[in-house]
């Protein structure tokens, strides 16, 4: 009887395994993606259903309030949720994910430390691992997520000795891990480890400024699955070892994507605290007393609504101002007109990989009038008109040009190469990089000082009058 | 369940991360956040120990440590998948355009 419903259990984990990896694939066309989702959530579905018939659950009143309460959370949220708000969101699920699977590693040395069962050698090694991961996890996304909400400050803060402080820490956890394992020390020194862990996972997160969310984000999603994973080590169950590698992949493959857009390293955005300083930096090929051009919106009305080619270039500024349904009243307009509109869409524009891509297709833009970096930068030169709403850094020439820029190599859209840039911001300040854009002084540029909602209706209203 | 041990365990582990790779490597960036709020609602597996541990009626510290388990995680799934959903949902491919005059 046992063993039949033990094969049974595992072999419907090889079957929800399955359905996460062919949901993941699918995951990967816009054509076949909800289709995805539905296989891993039906994977997700059969290994909880099996798993409750599995003998070691012997008491099922907690469990069941467990999923309801958590079942009822989830799907207010994921409802109610503004598509603005997506990045924090996605972090908070993180921090979920990792702290689950730090109380997994809790729970079981509490359990075996008060039986009468010796806690082996492997069991020990993968509880601190556990503990490790999963904490790291929680507290880090806890602060993004308060970084992305802007409750914290989302630039980055340098704290005295940063880096020495991190891997001090790291040591010290690394000492009370092995008194654990070792020595079996007393469950105090455990407390304290965890606690430890916690601040490990803040003081990673904290000195990362906003416009490096996008590779956080991705990396506690890839420490999610691993923290998973090592869950699974923790009681030996090869679903959650399974599942959690296949998201420790996912996340890692973002992450390098990320970096790779932002032409820097994983070291350098984890211990870089780039963005911290603002001093220092020159003018980064602005000529002093270099003037901008302001337009007014009636001109710039104009000046669209007679061009043939516009390329519009969303940046974190359009999701602020939750501008998305305006930008697509704006390319509507003009479409009307016969106007050809396509939106340039930089890999890390926004707080999470893809955050303009969602906010796009939140006002139904078509996902394939949004072209990547390697696709559409050679079409600027063709073009009438570039619209920047709200995007500074991924647009700053001075990445190509200057060598001795702070973003020098970064890939950029090339907006300077179209006939005449429109540049939606709300005042001349420094983007992220905390330094200047002679984007903004090109002579072919005029600035419209505006909020990306306001300064779009204002232009939306000047079209419509030409 | 494992009886092989850790080195099983660790191969377990290792070959799932090779095909994890090897699946999602080309996603269009349109599709960035989406994988990532779905593999982060997959990272919810972890469920299935917290039940395993909630159920276990093995003393108050550990139903407790496991229910709490049990509600982050199912909130992780549950809320993962329906938003990964809600998104894809709002995906579309435009019409044939006619060309501009």
């Amino acid at each position: 009887m046992t063993l039949d419903r033990d094969i049974i259990i595992t072999s419907a984990y090889l079957i929800s395994a399955a359905l996460f990896i062919f949901g993941l694939r699918r995951m990967g066309s816009p054509a076949t993606a909800r289709m995805g989702n539905t296989l891993a959530a039906s994977g997700m579905l059969l290994a909880i259903i099996v798993t409750l018939i599995s003998e070691e659950i012997v008491s099922y009143p907690a469990i069941v309030a467990g999923v309801l309460i958590g079942g009822a959370l989830g799907a207010v949220v994921a409802r109610q949720v503004k598509m603005t708000a997506m990045p924090q969101m996605v972090a908070v699920f993180n921090g979920f994910g990792g702290a689950a699977s730090a109380l997994i590693a809790v729970s079981e040395y509490f359990r075996l430390r008060a039986g009468s069962v010796e806690m082996g050698l492997e069991t020990s090694v993968t509880i601190m691992l556990g503990v490790l991961i999963g904490a790291v996890t929680f507290s880090g996304s806890a602060v993004a997520t308060g970084k992305l909400q802007e409750v914290i400050v989302s630039r980055a803060v340098r704290l005295p000795a940063q880096n020495l402080v991190s891997v001090a820490l790291f040591a010290v956890i690394g000492a009370l891990a092995v008194t654990q394992i070792v020595l079996e020390a007393s469950p105090l020194l455990f407390l304290a480890m965890i606690a430890l862990c916690l601040a490990l996972g803040v003081i990673l997160v904290l000195p990362i400024g906003g416009a490096d969310m996008p590779v956080v984000i991705s990396l506690l999603n890839s420490y999610s699955g691993l923290a998973a994973a090592a869950a699974g080590f923790v009681i030996g169950n090869p679903i959650l070892i399974i599942a959690g590698a296949l998201v420790g992949a996912a996340g890692f493959i973002l992450t390098q994507i990320m970096t790779r857009a932002m032409h820097r390293s994983l070291a350098n955005v984890m211990f870089g605290a780039f963005g911290a300083g603002g001093g220092g930096v020159g003018m980064s090929g602005v000529a002093a007393g270099a003037a901008v051009r302001e337009g007014s919106p009636e001109d710039l009305g104009i000046l669209l609504a007679y061009a043939q080619s516009v390329i519009i270039v969303p940046g974190y500024g359009l999701a602020v101002a939750q501008a998305q349904r305006q930008v697509r009243d704006l390319a509507d307009l003009l479409e009307e007109r016969g106007v050809d509109v396509r939106y340039a869409i930089h890999p890390v524009a926004g707080r999470m990989p893809g955050h303009m891509n969602v906010l796009l297709a939140e006002v139904d833009v078509p996902y394939d009038r949004l072209y990547d970096l390697d696709q559409i930068n050679d079409e600027f030169a063709g073009t009438d008109v570039a619209i920047v709403v709200g995007a500074n850094d991924v647009t700053n020439p001075s990445a190509r040009e200057q060598a001795d820029s702070p973003i020098y190599g970064m890939p950029i859209l090339n907006v300077d190469h179209a006939r005449n840039v429109i540049v939606l911001k709300r005042s001349m300040s420094p983007g992220f990089a905390g330094i200047d854009n002679p984007l903004f002084y090109n002579e072919k540029t005029s600035m419209l000082f505006a909020d990306a909602k306001d300064g779009l209706t204002r232009l939306i209203e000047s079209v419509q009058e030409s | 369940m494992l009886d092989g041990g850790l080195l099983i365990a660790i191969y377990i582990f290792a070959l799932a991360g090779f095909v994890g790779f090897e699946v999602i490597t080309k996603v269009p960036p349109t599709l960035h956040t989406p994988l990532m709020s779905g593999a982060n609602a997959i990272s919810g597996i972890t469920i299935i120990g917290a039940l395993l541990i909630a159920g276990s009626g093995e003393g108050a510290l550990t139903t407790a440590l496991g229910v709490a388990a049990v509600i982050l995680a199912t909130i992780n799934v549950v809320g993962g998948f329906l938003v990964t959903d809600r998104m894809l949902r709002m995906f579309r491919r435009g019409r044939e355009r006619t060309p501009t005059p």
